[in-house]
């Protein structure tokens, strides 16, 4: 093969080796599944032309190392005969991780595999100033660890309580992580303090006689980064219901990056540097 | 308290998952109606296992705070 356009195949997924000549190939994956039927064209493509073996990436994707720079245009041909697309590096919107959500998990509170694959038709690949990560947990329990990432989704509840059903058990205090609940059981009497809630919705699970109750939402957070800098994503937002207004201010964030960003900058030092002010600003425009 | 159970036991010996193993175990021992008293340490178990309990259709009726670090729960079988 004659001139090797090196910034072309990473965008396509092709991590140069130390070894000459060689690439790890990153495959495509939304929220870390994949099907059985993908499973096996990558075991056979491994087998074939790489080494025979995958990497686990650290974002729920996987790579096949040792393939040869002659051979890439093959790989990709048989992947795709098989369901298997390559993935993305470089400056764009990066795999989208998120754990198994609500409808596996008992604790999950939102459908995190939905909101990730909504995420990956809207954003997947985007061209940014810099490599941008989305992360989809779907409680706070944060199995996926949402403030690491540039935009982080978490599933959170407001609750509610109701005297009504209410047996003044005393469950909910003992459980509730952010101690906002005080329940007096030879009164008969709960207090609730909104303001040390973290809506992780710990008390709906739990109450026998479902007195706490709740409509789920999105916990989000922005510019978490976890690599030569660390910081951990901040939440600049009350608790978001619906998915419309969640994706409006996801296109609002990523228009403000692309707005404010210099080239090759993330978008918490984006941030850092402009003031996050800015963003909160016109964040809020769109609630 | 003033609530009196049909069984008792003790699952501050074991760690999650085992200890509402060990619950599920005692309850399924019992009759519709009647009343399970569960000894548990604090953290994992008071968090998962009444909450597993209330999945299964079993009422969580008293929980008492021993102050030592555990709890004693009452669940009333089938009382959901």
């Amino acid at each position: 093969m004659g001139n090797v356009d090196y910034k072309e195949l990473k965008k396509g997924g092709f991590m140069r080796q130390i070894q000459k000549g060689y690439f790890s190939m990153r495959l495509k994956s939304v929220g870390g599944h994949l099907t059985a039927q993908q499973l096996k064209t990558i075991q056979e493509v491994a087998e074939k032309y790489g080494h025979g073996y995958i990497h686990l990436t650290s974002r729920q994707g996987v790579e096949i190392p040792f393939i040869n720079i002659d051979n890439v245009d093959q790989v990709k041909q048989e992947l795709a005969q098989g369901g298997v697309q390559v993935g993305v590096c470089g400056p764009r919107v990066r795999t989208i991780t998120a754990c198994q959500g609500n409808k596996i998990c008992p604790s999950g509170l939102i459908d995190t595999v939905d909101v990730a694959a909504q995420l990956e038709k809207r954003y997947g690949g985007r061209e940014l100033p810099h490599k941008f990560k989305f992360g989809v947990t779907g409680c706070c329990n944060n199995c996926l660890k949402a403030e690491e990432n540039d935009l982080g989704i978490k599933g959170g509840v407001r609750p509610a309580w109701n005297d009504k059903v209410c047996t003044f058990c005393g469950l909910c205090q003992i459980i509730c992580p952010g101690k906002a609940i005080e329940v007096n059981k030879k009164d008969k009497n709960l207090t609730f303090d909104m303001e040390k809630c973290i809506y992780c919705g710990k008390c709906l699970k739990v109450c026998p006689t479902s007195a706490w109750s709740g409509d789920p939402g999105f916990i989000v957070s922005f510019g978490g980064l976890y690599g030569n800098r660390i910081t951990v994503g901040k939440r600049l937002l009350p608790l978001i219901f619906s998915t419309d207004i969640l994706y409006k201010i996801i296109d609002a964030t990523l228009t403000f990056f692309e707005e404010n960003a210099r080239k090759g900058e993330r978008f918490a030092n984006t941030l850092d540097r402009v003031g996050w002010h800015l963003l909160e600003k016109e964040l809020k425009e769109v609630l | 308290m003033s609530i009196k159970a049909d069984d008792f036991v003790d699952i501050t010996d074991v760690v999650c998952p085992v200890t509402f193993v060990k619950a599920k175990m005692s309850i399924e021992d019992l009759e519709d109606g009647q009343i399970l008293g569960i000894k548990m340490n604090e953290g994992e178990p008071i968090l998962n296992v009444p909450r597993s309990f209330k999945d299964e259709g079993h009422k969580v009726i008293e929980v008492n705070d021993n102050e030592d670090g555990t709890f004693t729960i009452f669940v009333e079988k089938g009382g959901l």
